[in-house]
């Protein structure tokens, strides 16, 4: 790990401050990504400035829906009580993910910040246009098992690794941030970006911008939901694909349909025009799979991650199957119902 | 208490340390570190609590897990700096004369091989308990996802911790008094 300088934060203010005072500077909260980068020299910041004494760390419910505050830990989100009643998605998703240690220390923001984990952009030894942008991309050649099927650009065919982001996009999720032209809000479809020619940038925040909360929608999205992960082991394992869904029902007929893929971009992966041809429809696995075909239709594989595509379609299948039944996946019991 | 060290360039000032107090198995620790030291290579190079393991340094094997301010959590990936004020429990806080409930059922039920990963386990495991949201065998499993085994004696921790979750309860709670 290189060495740095460490600041406090004490206010969101200071926080902002710091960051605009010193380009080397990166924000650190629960340190469970950036930490780890550090150590494979991926990211070699100046300065840390640690956000963990900021206000920021509350659930609290508001006139728009519930609030999470940014530093609120994964593991607080997925066992809150008014989360699993209004927002069992996000719960789910969050306990598909990682482990109870990480859980524990992970961050609502820090979630959203995370990095891929594309082998080559952990390994200094190789290029990545991710880590160095133009040094080339060896995953399109190399091995890609794990890598993008959807809106991969010829510079970058890594994926988005969160659970709890494929969650907030079904959701559609408000991300409020503070930098030092003020504050804006950012919807969840907007946050994370293709990586067209620019796939150092995961997201559209600004330099010196801070997560303050996830605010999530007033709507009861209780009944119809499901996160369906699918992975190389049954636990502690990043997606292959996964997918994060929540219908509308009148009686069997879909009214509204919002459906988000993980494992399978540069961020999740929404389709409008699938989520609209779901409307109005019965819902049955003829449906599903329209709607699965529509999405794919785009699908660009590569030498070793075709299967994904033949995966997501079955997965969507299953997954919009669970959420019409009202019968989400588990997350211990790993059957797949 | 601090070492010396290199900055990685081999040039310029040495690298200034922190204060940081920390509670460690209910000892008050007044310290200064690093910015770059992280809690187990504290614990560890520091303090001389070497029950916690470094396995894997990347948050993916568990070894290294403590219990901070009641929660479980990796230690390789936690910056001492970032602790400051926190009470900290490793595996050599856990017993006071007898073995903790938790020690003596891996003993019991012989939950590790070689026992690398088992002050991980155990912290893992007491945590789990604490926490109180597995009870059956799968949930058992997936709650100690986050510690790995390359022994491969999975089947006996989980007899372990299910054995303390059902029968030992009473014992348990007493020890944590």
């Amino acid at each position: 790990m290189n060495r740095f300088e460490y600041t406090r934060a004490g206010t969101v203010q200071e926080a902002v401050q710091a960051l605009a005072a010193d380009p080397a500077a990166r924000f650190i909260a629960g340190g469970t990504n950036l930490v780890d980068l550090m150590k494979y020299n991926v990211e070699r910041p100046g300065r840390l400035v640690d956000i963990t004494r900021l206000p920021l760390d509350e659930i609290v419910q508001h006139a728009g829906g519930l609030r999470l505050g940014a530093l609120v830990p994964n593991a607080t989100v997925a066992y809150d009580p008014l989360v699993n009643e209004r927002y069992p998605l996000l719960a789910s998703a969050l306990l598909a993910g990682a482990s109870p240690q990480l859980r524990n220390a992970a961050t609502t923001g820090g979630n959203l910040l995370q990095r891929t984990r594309c082998y080559y952009f952990y390994d200094e030894g190789t290029p990545c246009n991710k880590r160095e942008p133009g040094s080339g991309c060896p995953a399109m050649t190399g091995v890609n098992r794990i890598h993008a099927i959807l809106g991969a650009s010829d510079t970058c065919i890594a994926t988005h690794p969160s659970d709890m982001c494929v969650a907030l996009a079904a959701l559609d999720a408000v991300v409020q941030v503070e930098g030092p032209d003020g504050r804006r809000s950012i919807p969840f479809a907007e946050f994370h970006r293709l990586p067209g020619d620019e796939p150092q940038r995961d997201t559209t925040l600004q330099r010196g911008e801070i997560v303050l909360s996830v605010d999530l929608p007033d709507e009861d999205f209780s009944t119809h939901y499901t996160y369906l992960k699918l992975r190389d082991r049954l636990s502690y394992a990043f997606a292959l694909v996964s997918v994060a869904a929540v219908l509308e029902m009148d009686g069997d007929t879909i009214r509204t349909a919002r459906l988000a893929l993980g494992g399978v971009a540069h961020k999740p992966w929404r389709n409008a025009e699938a989520e609209g041809r779901l409307q109005g429809k019965p819902a049955t696995p003829e449906t599903f799979r329209e709607a699965a075909d529509v999405i794919l239709a785009e699908a660009r594989p590569y030498a070793h991650n075709a299967f994904k595509v033949e995966l997501a379609r079955r997965a969507i299948v299953r997954g919009l199957s669970q959420a019409a039944a009202g019968t989400p996946q588990s997350q211990t019991d790993k059957r797949i119902a | 208490m601090a070492k010396p060290m290199l900055s990685e360039s081999g040039s310029s000032a040495p690298p200034e340390t922190i204060p940081v107090t920390l509670t460690v198995n209910g000892q008050e620790r007044q310290l200064r570190v690093a910015p770059w030291t992280t809690l187990l290579d504290l614990l560890r190079e520091e303090l001389d609590l070497t029950g916690t393991k470094k396995g894997c340094d990347h948050g993916q094997c568990g070894a290294c897990t403590v219990i901070v301010d009641g929660k479980r959590i990796n230690s390789c990936l936690a910056l001492a700096v970032q602790k400051d004020g926190a009470h900290v429990t490793t595996i050599e806080g856990l017993s006071t004369g007898s073995l903790h409930p938790v020690q003596a059922a891996f003993v019991e039920h012989d939950a590790f091989q070689c026992g690398y990963c088992t002050p991980g386990q155990i912290m893992s495991a007491v945590a789990l308990i604490e926490e109180g949201r597995a009870r059956s065998r799968d949930e058992i499993r997936e709650h100690m996802s986050g510690n790995i085994c390359r022994c491969g004696a999975y089947s006996n921790i989980v007899d372990a911790v299910e054995d303390v979750l059902k029968n030992k309860g009473s014992s348990f709670r007493e020890a944590a008094e």
